[in-house]
Protein backbone atom coordinates (compact mmCIF):
# COMPACT_ATOMS: atom_id res chain seq x y z
CA UNK A 1 0.00 0.00 0.00
CA UNK A 2 0.82 3.48 -0.35
CA UNK A 3 -0.02 6.58 1.76
CA UNK A 4 0.95 10.50 1.93
CA UNK A 5 1.72 11.13 5.52
CA UNK A 6 1.13 14.59 6.70
CA UNK A 7 3.11 14.77 10.61
CA UNK A 8 3.19 17.63 13.04
CA UNK A 9 6.77 18.49 13.35
CA UNK A 10 8.04 20.70 16.43
CA UNK A 11 11.55 20.36 17.09
CA UNK A 12 11.03 21.23 21.01
CA UNK A 13 8.34 22.48 23.77
CA UNK A 14 8.38 26.01 22.74
CA UNK A 15 9.13 26.01 19.13
CA UNK A 16 6.76 26.48 16.29
CA UNK A 17 5.77 23.52 14.39
CA UNK A 18 4.22 22.73 10.93
CA UNK A 19 2.96 19.66 9.55
CA UNK A 20 5.50 18.21 7.09
CA UNK A 21 4.48 16.05 3.99
CA UNK A 22 6.06 12.33 3.65
CA UNK A 23 5.78 9.09 1.25
CA UNK A 24 5.16 5.94 2.63
CA UNK A 25 5.13 3.71 0.06
CA UNK A 26 5.05 -0.33 0.19
CA UNK A 27 3.25 -0.84 3.23
CA UNK A 28 2.36 -4.18 4.43
CA UNK A 29 -1.78 -3.74 4.87
CA UNK A 30 -1.07 -6.15 7.73
CA UNK A 31 1.53 -3.57 9.00
CA UNK A 32 0.19 -1.67 12.91
CA UNK A 33 0.57 2.26 12.47
CA UNK A 34 3.38 2.22 14.56
CA UNK A 35 5.25 0.05 12.48
CA UNK A 36 4.23 2.27 9.49
CA UNK A 37 5.86 5.15 11.27
CA UNK A 38 8.92 3.36 12.32
CA UNK A 39 9.50 2.52 8.72
CA UNK A 40 9.05 6.26 7.85
CA UNK A 41 11.25 6.86 10.42
CA UNK A 42 14.40 4.39 9.23
CA UNK A 43 13.97 5.92 5.78
CA UNK A 44 14.01 9.62 7.28
CA UNK A 45 17.27 8.06 9.02
CA UNK A 46 18.43 6.73 5.16
CA UNK A 47 17.77 10.31 3.87
CA UNK A 48 20.13 12.07 6.56
CA UNK A 49 16.61 13.41 8.47
CA UNK A 50 15.69 13.91 12.02
CA UNK A 51 12.96 11.11 12.57
CA UNK A 52 9.70 11.66 13.48
CA UNK A 53 9.63 11.62 17.33
CA UNK A 54 6.69 9.59 18.97
CA UNK A 55 5.71 7.18 21.86
CA UNK A 56 4.67 3.32 21.69
CA UNK A 57 5.48 0.49 24.31
CA UNK A 58 3.85 -2.11 24.87
CA UNK A 59 2.19 -2.70 20.70
CA UNK A 60 -0.88 -4.76 22.29
CA UNK A 61 -2.90 -1.78 23.23
CA UNK A 62 -2.56 -2.09 27.06
CA UNK A 63 0.05 0.53 28.15
CA UNK A 64 -2.05 3.52 26.76
CA UNK A 65 1.64 4.82 25.59
CA UNK A 66 1.21 5.57 21.75
CA UNK A 67 -0.51 8.57 21.30
CA UNK A 68 -1.74 9.84 17.91
CA UNK A 69 -4.41 12.12 15.91
CA UNK A 70 -5.09 10.67 12.99
CA UNK A 71 -7.05 12.44 10.50
CA UNK A 72 -8.52 14.23 13.18
CA UNK A 73 -9.49 11.19 15.94
CA UNK A 74 -7.52 10.44 18.75
CA UNK A 75 -6.20 7.05 17.65
CA UNK A 76 -7.47 6.76 14.08
CA UNK A 77 -10.74 5.72 12.63
CA UNK A 78 -10.82 1.92 14.57
CA UNK A 79 -13.49 2.09 17.41
CA UNK A 80 -11.71 0.41 20.83
CA UNK A 81 -8.88 0.50 19.53
CA UNK A 82 -5.08 2.23 20.51
CA UNK A 83 -2.86 3.51 17.76
CA UNK A 84 -0.45 0.60 18.20
CA UNK A 85 -3.62 -2.01 17.49
CA UNK A 86 -4.47 0.13 14.77
CA UNK A 87 -3.95 -1.58 11.37
CA UNK A 88 -3.02 -0.27 7.72
CA UNK A 89 -6.02 -2.28 6.02
CA UNK A 90 -7.74 0.32 8.21
CA UNK A 91 -6.87 2.98 5.16
CA UNK A 92 -7.61 3.12 1.62
CA UNK A 93 -4.28 2.57 -0.69
CA UNK A 94 -3.26 6.07 -1.73
CA UNK A 95 -4.99 7.44 1.29
CA UNK A 96 -3.22 10.95 2.93
CA UNK A 97 -3.33 10.65 6.38
CA UNK A 98 -2.49 13.67 8.61
CA UNK A 99 -1.03 12.63 12.21
CA UNK A 100 -0.87 15.45 15.26
CA UNK A 101 -0.10 14.73 18.90
CA UNK A 102 -2.77 15.24 21.21
CA UNK A 103 -3.56 18.84 21.73
CA UNK A 104 -4.82 20.09 25.33
CA UNK A 105 -2.72 23.26 27.79
CA UNK A 106 -2.40 20.27 29.98
CA UNK A 107 -0.35 18.40 27.57
CA UNK A 108 2.40 20.56 25.89
CA UNK A 109 4.21 19.33 23.58
CA UNK A 110 8.08 17.74 24.07
CA UNK A 111 8.39 17.16 20.28
CA UNK A 112 6.79 16.45 17.16
CA UNK A 113 4.31 13.84 18.26
CA UNK A 114 5.52 13.52 22.27
CA UNK A 115 3.16 14.99 24.46
CA UNK A 116 4.20 15.64 28.33
CA UNK A 117 1.15 13.73 29.96
CA UNK A 118 2.40 13.95 33.69
CA UNK A 119 -0.87 16.07 34.40
CA UNK A 120 -2.73 12.62 34.94
CA UNK A 121 -0.23 11.37 37.01
CA UNK A 122 -0.60 14.51 39.29
CA UNK A 123 -4.50 13.64 39.39
CA UNK A 124 -3.82 9.74 40.02
CA UNK A 125 -1.11 10.85 42.70
CA UNK A 126 -4.16 13.09 44.59
CA UNK A 127 -6.40 9.94 45.39
CA UNK A 128 -6.28 7.16 42.81
CA UNK A 129 -5.27 4.71 45.54
CA UNK A 130 -6.29 3.55 48.35
CA UNK A 131 -4.46 3.57 51.47
CA UNK A 132 -3.75 0.21 53.20
CA UNK A 133 -1.28 -0.62 56.39
CA UNK A 134 1.36 -2.82 55.13
CA UNK A 135 1.84 -5.88 56.81
CA UNK A 136 0.33 -9.99 56.05
CA UNK A 137 -1.78 -10.21 52.85
CA UNK A 138 -5.32 -10.50 54.05
CA UNK A 139 -7.23 -13.52 53.19
CA UNK A 140 -8.46 -14.05 49.90
CA UNK A 141 -11.98 -13.74 50.33
CA UNK A 142 -12.28 -11.48 53.81
CA UNK A 143 -13.97 -8.54 51.60
CA UNK A 144 -16.61 -10.01 49.59
CA UNK A 145 -17.67 -7.84 46.53
CA UNK A 146 -20.64 -8.59 44.58
CA UNK A 147 -20.10 -9.86 40.99
CA UNK A 148 -21.64 -6.55 39.17
CA UNK A 149 -19.97 -4.20 41.89
CA UNK A 150 -16.60 -5.79 40.69
CA UNK A 151 -17.45 -5.87 36.73
CA UNK A 152 -18.28 -2.07 37.01
CA UNK A 153 -14.96 -1.50 39.04
CA UNK A 154 -12.93 -3.21 35.89
CA UNK A 155 -14.81 -1.20 33.21
CA UNK A 156 -13.66 1.63 34.80
CA UNK A 157 -10.13 0.03 35.73
CA UNK A 158 -9.48 -0.96 32.22
CA UNK A 159 -8.42 2.66 31.76
CA UNK A 160 -5.28 3.21 30.16
CA UNK A 161 -4.59 6.60 31.02
CA UNK A 162 -3.61 7.39 27.21
CA UNK A 163 -5.38 11.04 27.19
CA UNK A 164 -7.29 10.34 23.93
CA UNK A 165 -10.29 11.62 26.16
CA UNK A 166 -8.59 14.95 26.77
CA UNK A 167 -7.46 14.70 22.64
CA UNK A 168 -10.80 14.40 21.44
CA UNK A 169 -12.57 16.40 23.42
CA UNK A 170 -13.70 19.67 22.43
CA UNK A 171 -13.36 21.27 25.67
CA UNK A 172 -9.88 19.76 26.25
CA UNK A 173 -11.39 17.99 29.17
CA UNK A 174 -9.86 15.05 31.37
CA UNK A 175 -13.25 13.75 32.83
CA UNK A 176 -13.87 10.58 31.35
CA UNK A 177 -10.04 9.78 32.62
CA UNK A 178 -10.58 11.04 35.74
CA UNK A 179 -14.44 9.31 36.39
CA UNK A 180 -12.80 6.55 35.62
CA UNK A 181 -9.99 6.11 38.05
CA UNK A 182 -12.53 7.61 40.87
CA UNK A 183 -15.26 4.77 40.12
CA UNK A 184 -12.50 1.81 39.85
CA UNK A 185 -12.72 2.49 43.38
CA UNK A 186 -16.01 3.80 43.85
CA UNK A 187 -17.35 0.83 43.31
CA UNK A 188 -15.32 -2.02 45.32
CA UNK A 189 -16.00 -2.27 49.14
CA UNK A 190 -12.38 -1.35 49.45
CA UNK A 191 -12.88 2.39 48.07
CA UNK A 192 -15.32 3.23 50.09
CA UNK A 193 -13.30 5.00 53.03
CA UNK A 194 -12.04 7.58 51.00
CA UNK A 195 -14.18 7.72 47.96
CA UNK A 196 -15.69 11.18 48.45
CA UNK A 197 -11.99 12.50 49.60
CA UNK A 198 -10.63 11.40 46.54
CA UNK A 199 -13.03 12.45 44.63
CA UNK A 200 -12.65 15.87 45.74
CA UNK A 201 -8.69 15.78 45.80
CA UNK A 202 -8.64 14.60 42.19
CA UNK A 203 -11.10 17.02 40.55
CA UNK A 204 -8.80 20.00 42.34
CA UNK A 205 -6.01 19.03 40.60
CA UNK A 206 -7.75 18.39 37.12
CA UNK A 207 -8.94 22.07 37.33
CA UNK A 208 -5.57 23.42 38.94
CA UNK A 209 -3.89 21.35 35.78
CA UNK A 210 -6.02 23.17 33.10
CA UNK A 211 -8.15 20.81 31.63
CA UNK A 212 -11.60 21.88 30.34
CA UNK A 213 -14.97 21.43 32.03
CA UNK A 214 -17.07 18.51 30.44
CA UNK A 215 -20.17 19.51 27.88
CA UNK A 216 -21.43 16.02 27.99
CA UNK A 217 -20.79 15.95 23.49
CA UNK A 218 -19.37 12.02 24.55
CA UNK A 219 -16.59 12.48 22.17
CA UNK A 220 -14.55 11.01 24.35
CA UNK A 221 -16.50 7.71 25.21
CA UNK A 222 -16.27 7.48 21.14
CA UNK A 223 -12.60 7.46 20.99
CA UNK A 224 -11.69 5.74 24.11
CA UNK A 225 -9.50 2.68 23.08
CA UNK A 226 -11.47 0.82 26.14
CA UNK A 227 -14.23 2.00 25.54
CA UNK A 228 -14.75 3.80 28.66
CA UNK A 229 -18.74 4.78 29.20
CA UNK A 230 -19.86 8.13 30.42
CA UNK A 231 -21.79 6.96 33.15
CA UNK A 232 -18.61 7.02 34.93
CA UNK A 233 -18.87 11.03 34.77
CA UNK A 234 -22.04 10.87 35.63
CA UNK A 235 -20.98 9.28 39.04
CA UNK A 236 -18.34 11.67 39.28
CA UNK A 237 -20.41 14.55 39.43
CA UNK A 238 -22.64 13.02 42.16
CA UNK A 239 -20.22 11.70 43.98
CA UNK A 240 -18.69 15.39 43.94
CA UNK A 241 -21.48 17.04 45.15
CA UNK A 242 -22.15 14.47 47.76
CA UNK A 243 -18.87 14.87 48.92
CA UNK A 244 -18.62 18.82 49.19
CA UNK A 245 -21.98 18.15 51.06
CA UNK A 246 -20.06 16.28 53.38
CA UNK A 247 -17.73 18.50 54.26
CA UNK A 248 -14.50 15.95 52.72
CA UNK A 249 -11.82 16.76 50.46
CA UNK A 250 -9.72 18.82 53.05
CA UNK A 251 -6.21 17.74 53.38
CA UNK B 1 14.47 31.53 56.78
CA UNK B 2 11.53 33.77 56.69
CA UNK B 3 9.13 33.21 53.71
CA UNK B 4 9.17 36.09 51.16
CA UNK B 5 6.73 37.52 48.81
CA UNK B 6 3.38 37.68 48.99
CA UNK B 7 1.30 35.49 51.20
CA UNK B 8 -0.59 33.18 49.08
CA UNK B 9 -4.66 34.73 48.38
CA UNK B 10 -6.88 32.33 51.21
CA UNK B 11 -9.80 32.23 49.11
CA UNK B 12 -13.33 31.25 51.25
CA UNK B 13 -15.13 27.66 51.30
CA UNK B 14 -17.70 29.32 49.30
CA UNK B 15 -15.28 31.00 46.56
CA UNK B 16 -12.87 27.52 46.06
CA UNK B 17 -16.49 26.05 45.68
CA UNK B 18 -17.95 28.13 43.15
CA UNK B 19 -14.55 28.31 41.63
CA UNK B 20 -14.65 24.71 40.20
CA UNK B 21 -14.98 23.51 37.01
CA UNK B 22 -17.98 20.92 38.47
CA UNK B 23 -19.72 22.86 40.79
CA UNK B 24 -20.20 25.88 37.65
CA UNK B 25 -21.75 23.01 35.29
CA UNK B 26 -23.96 22.41 38.56
CA UNK B 27 -25.30 26.70 38.44
CA UNK B 28 -25.42 26.39 34.67
CA UNK B 29 -27.69 23.05 34.85
CA UNK B 30 -29.58 23.59 37.77
CA UNK B 31 -30.43 27.20 36.32
CA UNK B 32 -30.84 25.61 33.05
CA UNK B 33 -33.44 23.30 34.77
CA UNK B 34 -35.67 26.56 36.48
CA UNK B 35 -35.63 28.05 32.70
CA UNK B 36 -37.69 25.01 31.27
CA UNK B 37 -39.49 25.01 33.87
CA UNK B 38 -40.47 28.62 32.81
CA UNK B 39 -40.47 28.51 29.24
CA UNK B 40 -43.24 25.56 29.72
CA UNK B 41 -45.14 27.73 32.26
CA UNK B 42 -45.06 30.64 29.78
CA UNK B 43 -45.68 28.19 26.80
CA UNK B 44 -48.73 27.37 28.96
CA UNK B 45 -49.85 30.53 29.30
CA UNK B 46 -49.24 31.44 25.47
CA UNK B 47 -51.29 28.41 23.99
CA UNK B 48 -54.37 30.20 25.39
CA UNK B 49 -53.97 32.61 22.35
CA UNK B 50 -56.18 29.85 21.04
CA UNK B 51 -58.95 30.35 23.30
CA UNK B 52 -59.10 33.65 22.54
CA UNK B 53 -59.32 37.37 23.04
CA UNK B 54 -61.12 37.08 26.40
CA UNK B 55 -59.22 34.17 27.66
CA UNK B 56 -55.62 35.84 27.06
CA UNK B 57 -56.62 39.49 27.88
CA UNK B 58 -57.94 37.67 31.34
CA UNK B 59 -54.70 36.00 32.33
CA UNK B 60 -53.07 39.06 31.56
CA UNK B 61 -55.18 41.20 34.31
CA UNK B 62 -54.62 37.81 36.80
CA UNK B 63 -50.68 38.51 36.25
CA UNK B 64 -50.52 41.84 36.35
CA UNK B 65 -52.99 41.57 40.06
CA UNK B 66 -49.86 39.45 41.44
CA UNK B 67 -48.78 42.93 42.73
CA UNK B 68 -45.37 42.17 44.67
CA UNK B 69 -45.30 38.18 43.99
CA UNK B 70 -44.92 39.52 40.19
CA UNK B 71 -42.11 41.18 40.93
CA UNK B 72 -40.46 38.24 43.12
CA UNK B 73 -40.57 36.18 39.92
CA UNK B 74 -39.34 38.98 37.53
CA UNK B 75 -36.62 39.39 40.22
CA UNK B 76 -35.92 35.87 40.14
CA UNK B 77 -36.14 35.03 36.71
CA UNK B 78 -33.56 37.47 36.27
CA UNK B 79 -31.05 36.29 38.81
CA UNK B 80 -31.23 32.79 37.23
CA UNK B 81 -30.92 34.01 33.60
CA UNK B 82 -27.89 36.00 34.78
CA UNK B 83 -26.39 33.23 36.55
CA UNK B 84 -27.18 30.54 33.88
CA UNK B 85 -25.65 32.84 31.01
CA UNK B 86 -22.47 34.32 32.90
CA UNK B 87 -21.51 31.10 34.13
CA UNK B 88 -21.60 29.14 30.87
CA UNK B 89 -19.71 32.05 29.23
CA UNK B 90 -17.06 31.74 32.35
CA UNK B 91 -16.45 27.82 31.83
CA UNK B 92 -16.92 28.62 27.97
CA UNK B 93 -13.45 30.88 28.58
CA UNK B 94 -12.00 27.82 30.53
CA UNK B 95 -12.52 25.32 27.63
CA UNK B 96 -11.25 27.54 24.82
CA UNK B 97 -8.41 28.16 27.51
CA UNK B 98 -7.49 24.14 27.94
CA UNK B 99 -6.38 23.93 23.69
CA UNK B 100 -4.79 26.68 23.68
CA UNK B 101 -3.26 25.51 20.01
CA UNK B 102 -6.05 24.03 17.59
CA UNK B 103 -5.86 20.85 15.90
CA UNK B 104 -5.23 21.10 11.93
CA UNK B 105 -7.71 18.56 11.20
CA UNK B 106 -10.32 17.48 13.70
CA UNK B 107 -13.11 14.97 13.17
CA UNK B 108 -15.98 14.40 15.09
CA UNK B 109 -17.18 10.79 15.94
CA UNK B 110 -20.70 11.10 17.44
CA UNK B 111 -21.27 14.93 18.91
CA UNK B 112 -24.10 16.37 17.86
CA UNK B 113 -24.02 19.71 16.22
CA UNK B 114 -26.32 20.79 19.12
CA UNK B 115 -24.12 19.88 21.85
CA UNK B 116 -21.51 21.66 19.98
CA UNK B 117 -22.98 25.03 19.03
CA UNK B 118 -24.86 25.77 22.67
CA UNK B 119 -22.32 28.63 22.99
CA UNK B 120 -23.82 29.75 20.01
CA UNK B 121 -27.28 28.82 20.09
CA UNK B 122 -27.77 30.32 23.68
CA UNK B 123 -25.83 33.54 22.68
CA UNK B 124 -28.82 33.49 19.78
CA UNK B 125 -31.79 33.10 22.01
CA UNK B 126 -30.44 35.93 24.51
CA UNK B 127 -30.41 38.09 21.79
CA UNK B 128 -34.00 37.02 20.87
CA UNK B 129 -35.46 37.62 24.25
CA UNK B 130 -34.17 40.94 24.23
CA UNK B 131 -36.09 41.66 21.24
CA UNK B 132 -39.24 39.79 22.68
CA UNK B 133 -38.90 41.40 25.39
CA UNK B 134 -38.40 45.17 23.74
CA UNK B 135 -41.64 43.90 21.42
CA UNK B 136 -44.22 42.77 23.98
CA UNK B 137 -43.12 43.97 27.87
CA UNK B 138 -41.83 47.22 26.93
CA UNK B 139 -43.92 47.74 23.45
CA UNK B 140 -40.80 49.48 21.84
CA UNK B 141 -41.12 47.61 19.08
CA UNK B 142 -44.58 48.08 17.16
CA UNK B 143 -45.33 50.74 19.93
CA UNK B 144 -48.56 51.33 17.92
CA UNK B 145 -49.72 47.77 18.86
CA UNK B 146 -48.89 48.24 22.47
CA UNK B 147 -51.48 50.58 24.03
CA UNK B 148 -54.44 48.69 22.60
CA UNK B 149 -57.33 48.12 25.32
CA UNK B 150 -60.57 45.36 24.84
CA UNK B 151 -64.31 46.20 25.13
CA UNK B 152 -63.92 45.36 28.77
CA UNK B 153 -61.36 47.86 29.42
CA UNK B 154 -58.04 45.66 29.63
CA UNK B 155 -54.88 46.36 27.91
CA UNK B 156 -55.56 44.14 24.61
CA UNK B 157 -52.59 41.58 24.87
CA UNK B 158 -54.17 39.58 22.10
CA UNK B 159 -54.98 42.00 19.94
CA UNK B 160 -51.32 42.83 19.90
CA UNK B 161 -50.16 39.54 19.66
CA UNK B 162 -51.96 39.19 16.61
CA UNK B 163 -50.97 42.10 14.98
CA UNK B 164 -47.11 41.41 15.79
CA UNK B 165 -47.13 38.08 14.45
CA UNK B 166 -49.41 38.96 11.02
CA UNK B 167 -46.31 41.15 10.72
CA UNK B 168 -44.39 38.90 8.42
CA UNK B 169 -40.92 39.76 9.33
CA UNK B 170 -41.87 39.50 13.36
CA UNK B 171 -43.01 35.85 12.54
CA UNK B 172 -40.15 34.78 10.96
CA UNK B 173 -37.70 35.54 13.36
CA UNK B 174 -39.97 34.05 16.04
CA UNK B 175 -40.02 31.05 14.25
CA UNK B 176 -36.14 31.21 13.71
CA UNK B 177 -35.48 31.64 17.80
CA UNK B 178 -38.17 28.83 18.29
CA UNK B 179 -35.94 26.77 16.15
CA UNK B 180 -32.65 27.41 18.13
CA UNK B 181 -34.23 27.34 21.03
CA UNK B 182 -34.78 23.73 20.17
CA UNK B 183 -31.46 22.93 19.15
CA UNK B 184 -30.43 24.56 22.83
CA UNK B 185 -33.22 22.64 24.57
CA UNK B 186 -32.61 18.85 22.87
CA UNK B 187 -28.59 19.01 23.84
CA UNK B 188 -29.50 21.19 27.53
CA UNK B 189 -32.31 19.29 28.58
CA UNK B 190 -30.73 15.65 28.94
CA UNK B 191 -27.06 17.13 29.77
CA UNK B 192 -28.55 18.42 32.98
CA UNK B 193 -29.14 14.99 33.85
CA UNK B 194 -25.74 13.92 33.43
CA UNK B 195 -24.26 17.01 34.97
CA UNK B 196 -26.10 16.62 37.96
CA UNK B 197 -25.00 13.31 38.26
CA UNK B 198 -28.47 11.68 37.96
CA UNK B 199 -27.87 10.11 34.90
CA UNK B 200 -27.06 6.25 35.92
CA UNK B 201 -26.74 3.59 33.01
CA UNK B 202 -30.72 2.58 34.37
CA UNK B 203 -32.38 6.18 33.22
CA UNK B 204 -29.81 7.06 30.94
CA UNK B 205 -31.93 5.41 27.57
CA UNK B 206 -34.61 7.51 29.36
CA UNK B 207 -32.82 11.18 30.03
CA UNK B 208 -30.92 11.01 26.68
CA UNK B 209 -34.11 10.85 24.74
CA UNK B 210 -36.45 13.43 26.85
CA UNK B 211 -34.50 15.97 25.74
CA UNK B 212 -34.85 15.98 21.92
CA UNK B 213 -38.60 15.01 22.96
CA UNK B 214 -39.54 17.58 25.61
CA UNK B 215 -37.27 20.56 23.27
CA UNK B 216 -39.76 19.30 20.48
CA UNK B 217 -42.92 19.06 22.27
CA UNK B 218 -42.13 23.18 23.87
CA UNK B 219 -40.88 24.55 20.26
CA UNK B 220 -43.81 22.61 18.48
CA UNK B 221 -46.34 24.61 21.01
CA UNK B 222 -44.46 28.05 20.45
CA UNK B 223 -44.75 27.67 16.99
CA UNK B 224 -48.06 26.99 16.41
CA UNK B 225 -48.67 30.23 17.27
CA UNK B 226 -47.37 32.17 14.82
CA UNK B 227 -48.69 30.13 12.14
CA UNK B 228 -52.04 29.75 13.61
CA UNK B 229 -51.83 33.91 12.99
CA UNK B 230 -50.70 33.53 9.97
CA UNK B 231 -53.19 30.89 8.71
CA UNK B 232 -55.98 32.85 10.01
CA UNK B 233 -57.14 30.57 13.27
CA UNK B 234 -56.01 33.15 15.34
CA UNK B 235 -58.04 35.90 13.84
CA UNK B 236 -58.27 39.91 15.34
CA UNK B 237 -61.01 40.01 17.54
CA UNK B 238 -64.06 42.26 15.86
CA UNK B 239 -63.40 45.91 15.81
CA UNK B 240 -59.85 45.62 15.44
CA UNK B 241 -58.31 46.43 12.16
CA UNK B 242 -54.43 45.79 11.17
Amino acid sequence: MEFTIRVWRQAGPGSKGELKVYRANNVSADSSFIEMMTELNIHLLEMGDEPVAFEADCLEGICGTCSMMIDGVAHGPEKGTTTCQLFMRSFKDGATITVEPFRAGAFPVLKDLVVDRSAFDRIVQQGGFISVNTGNAPDGNAVLVPKDQAETSMDAAECIGCGACVASCKNGSAMLFVSAKAAHFANLPQGQAERYRRTILMVEQMDKEGFGACTNQYECEAVCPKEISVNFIGQLNRDYMVGKLKGAGGK
Amino acid sequence: MAPSGPAPQKKSALGEFFGSSIAQKYIVAITGLLLVLFVIVHLVGNLQMFAGQDAVNQYAVMLRSMGPLLWVARIGLIVIFVLHVSTAFRLYRRNRAARPTAYVTQSTVQASIASRTMIFSGSFVFLYIIGHLLHLTFGLVLPEHAHLVDSMGRHDVYSMVVLGFQNKLVSFFYIAAMLVLWSHLRHGISSMFQTVGVRCPRVAPFTDQLGPLLATVIVVGYIAIPLGVLAGIIALPPGVTP
